[in-house]
This record gives C-alpha cells, structure tokens and sequence, in this order.
C-alpha cells in the first residue's frame, strides 16, 4: 500500500518534469515547474526528510515557483521572435541520446548503491547530546557543520550584490521592480492585510522550534520574506530603495554576527566556529537571531530584482 | 524495491530530462527551467542516499540532509541571479537569445 504511494509520488514527479520540459507555452511550463516543485514536498516527506520537504515547499516551490512566475509574464511579448531560433531535428536527436544514456548511467549507479549504506547517522548521535539540540539537521547545520552554513549566507549575499550590480545606470540604489499597485478592495490587497500578522507568528513558531523538531531559520525567514513580499505585490507597501541604511545593515548584519561567534570560538575553544562546552546552545541561539532577519531580507529582495526605479 | 531506490531512479530520469530540456529550448528562460530540474533530480537522488543511511534512530542520514537544505537555498540564489541577468538582457537588447548571429547592443546615452 505505502509502495503504491511512493509509486504514485513519482509517477506524478516525472510527469511534471516531463510537462515542464515539453510544454510549448513558456508560461505553462513555469507553473507546471511551481506544481512540480510542491509534489516534491511529499516525496521527501515519503523519505523521512521533513526539514527538507519544508525547505522545497518554501523556497523550491514557492519562492523559485514566484521568482519564474514573474520572469514568464515580463518576457511574454519574446515568446514569438524565440521561435526563430528553434533547434533542428538532428540536435533533438542527439539531445535525446545524451540524456537516455546520462539516466541509464545513473540509473545504474543507484541499483549498484552498496548495500550496508554508509551512514553518519551513528557519529550525530553520539555527539547531538553536546550540542544541546535536539533536532540532528539542527545540530548539523549550526554545530558539526557550520562552516558551511556561514559560508551559504554569504554566498547568498554576494548573489544578492551581484543582482544588484544589474540595475541602470540611472536607477543605481533606487528601488527594485515596478510599483505595484492591486485593487484596494479586492481580494488580492484583502489577503495582504489578514495573512501577514498569521504568517508572521507561524513563521518565528518554525524557526523557534527548529531545534528541536522539523523547522528552523531557513524555513521561518522564507516565510516572512513571503509576507513582505505579499504586502508589496499588493500595492500596500513599496519595495524599500537598496541604498537605506537599514537595509544594509540588516543585510551585513547576520553574516558578520556568524563571523564574530567563529571569531569568539577560535579564542575561547581552539579552533574556528568552535563552542566552548556547555556554550553551544546560546552561541547557536545568537547565530540564529542575527540571520533570521538577514534571510528574510536576502530571499525577499533576491526576488524582487535589481534597481529598476531612481529614489527621487 | 524500497521508496529510496524508487525515488533514486525517479531522479535518474529527472537529470535525464533536465538535461534534454536544457539542449533543446532556445529560449534562456527554458533553459533555466530545465536546469531546475536537473537541480531538483540531484537533490531528490542525494536525498535517496541519506534515506538509505537511515539509523541510529533517525530516518535517514542527517549529514546530506543539512547539506541539501544548503543546495536548496543557494540552488534558488543561483536561479535568481540568472532571471535577473536574462530580465537585464531582455531590457537592454530587447530579445532574449544567446544566438551569434543576434543585432548587436548599441549603447545609447539613456539606459545604460
């Protein structure tokens, strides 16, 4: 019964991605891909990954799903001059024979897996009671692996700079994207009233209870930069210029806090981003609060694009 | 033939027709596309792998996991500074194609 499910997921799955890739309107291969992009949600919940099924509902799906959106309807009117530049039937054939023989490569490898697997599961174990969290993706991302979670907020930054780096000349540190502006009346700007204060409170609860069960910033900043978000497409706030200060502040702000604990721990515990005993969970907790706000303005304004408007 | 293997192989023709997809569309924004999905087929087979070291009471292997909500996010920044590269190709060309053969951009005093 369960393996009918699984089944089912990933039949589901490949006819997505089969949709997204064949669909001759741009636009209906994008929504196609947000779909795609939520139906993966359950087979990672089918693989006992819950912080991820979280993450790909969040960011995958929906943030990737909105991102995509908004690119399809602005490039609409390119739809008939790409036609032009299609591919001949030769090029298709010798795609489809890369692609079969990359699949039938892997599909090898995954039947050759070794059968006792290889695991950390056992070495997280043994050391998550230090750490002081409970939930071991947790104590992954922010203790025995937090170099790398460093480094992944400031690669987020430095690709937030480098779409900055797109905007005219003209509209250099101006604000980013067209103002919108949505029924005032209408359900669109309705929504954007009722649900951020909700989203808002459901967004600390995922990020608050990350460490102990399936949750954390990464999932909880997603879902307060879709509030923002919301409250902008709605026409009821305007995306703040790039030059404020708070803005940047904010932005600097979590990067350089991480920067400053690792800084604290290569001092205090010999080595860098190291907790000294019985310190870990407050540095994880200081860690957490500085970035939270950064994600949160990172994702949101990743989205939004670069400088389109000067600030007059 | 457990749900990990399931999904594995569910992964394997992902990447296959991400890669397809990525070869044949002329349009940027396909290409982008398909290049999610090859993303997404990568993701779901190196989740299938932490699914197959489940143990120690956890379902599945915590290490790749934490590594793949990293991907995840950095996997969504990588698409982000590619629409905003095409969407300032579009604005300064006004077409979107990578083709050689394409007029030219002539700056002019306005834009940029």
């Amino acid at each position: 019964m369960t393996l009918l499910l699984t089944v089912g997921i990933a039949a589901l799955i490949v006819a997505l991605a089969i949709w997204t890739i064949v669909a001759r309107d741009t636009m209906a291969a994008v929504i196609g891909f947000a779909t795609f992009g939520l139906i993966l949600t359950l087979a990672w919940v089918r693989l006992f990954g819950v912080d991820i099924a979280l993450t790909e509902a969040a960011i995958g799906g929906g943030l990737t799903g909105a991102l995509l959106i908004g690119a399809a309807a602005h490039l609409r009117k390119t739809e008939i001059a790409a036609h032009a530049d299609r591919v001949g039937m030769s090029t298709r054939i010798c795609a489809a024979l890369l692609s079969a023989s990359v699949t039938v490569v892997l599909v090898f490898c995954v039947l050759a897996l070794p059968d006792p697997a290889p695991t950390l599961a056992s070495q997280v174990a043994a050391n998550i009671a230090v750490t002081e969290v409970g939930n071991p993706i947790t104590a992954v991302l922010l203790a025995f692996r937090a170099m790398d979670t460093m480094l992944e907020a400031i690669v987020l930054v430095f690709a937030l700079i480098g779409v900055w780096s797109l905007a005219p000349d003209n509209a250099w540190g101006g604000r980013p994207g067209l103002r919108h502006s949505a029924d005032p009346n209408g359900i669109l700007a309705y929504l954007a009233r009722v649900l951020p204060p909700i989203g808002i409170i459901v967004g600390l609860y995922i990020f608050w209870v990350g460490a102990d069960h399936p949750g954390g910033k990464f999932q909880g900043a997603t879902i307060i930069a879709a509030m923002w978000l919301l409250v902008i497409m709605a026409g009821l706030a305007d995306a703040p210029p790039i030059s404020r200060k708070w803005l940047r502040i904010g932005l600097a702000g979590g990067p350089l806090a991480f920067i400053a604990v690792g800084a604290y721990g290569a001092f205090a515990a010999g080595a860098f981003l190291a907790y000294p005993v019985g310190f870990a969970k407050p540095l994880i907790i200081v860690i957490e609060l500085a970035l939270m706000p950064t994600l949160a303005l990172v994702l949101a304004l990743m989205l939004l694009g670069a400088p389109q408007r000067a600030i007059k | 033939m457990t749900d990990a293997t399931l999904f594995g192989l569910c992964a394997a023709v992902l990447i296959g027709l991400g890669l397809f997809g990525l070869i044949v569309h002329p349009q940027p924004l396909r290409k982008i596309l398909a290049f999610n999905v090859v993303g997404s087929g990568v993701f779901l087979l190196l989740g299938a792998i932490a699914r197959r070291g489940a143990g120690s009471g956890f379902g599945g292997d915590p290490v790749p996991q934490a590594l793949l909500i990293t991907g995840i996010v950095v996997a969504f920044s990588a698409t982000a500074l590619a629409v905003a590269l095409l969407l300032r190709l579009h604005d300064v060309a006004g077409s979107v194609t990578l083709s050689s053969d394409a007029p030219k951009v002539v700056p002019d005093a306005g834009d940029h």
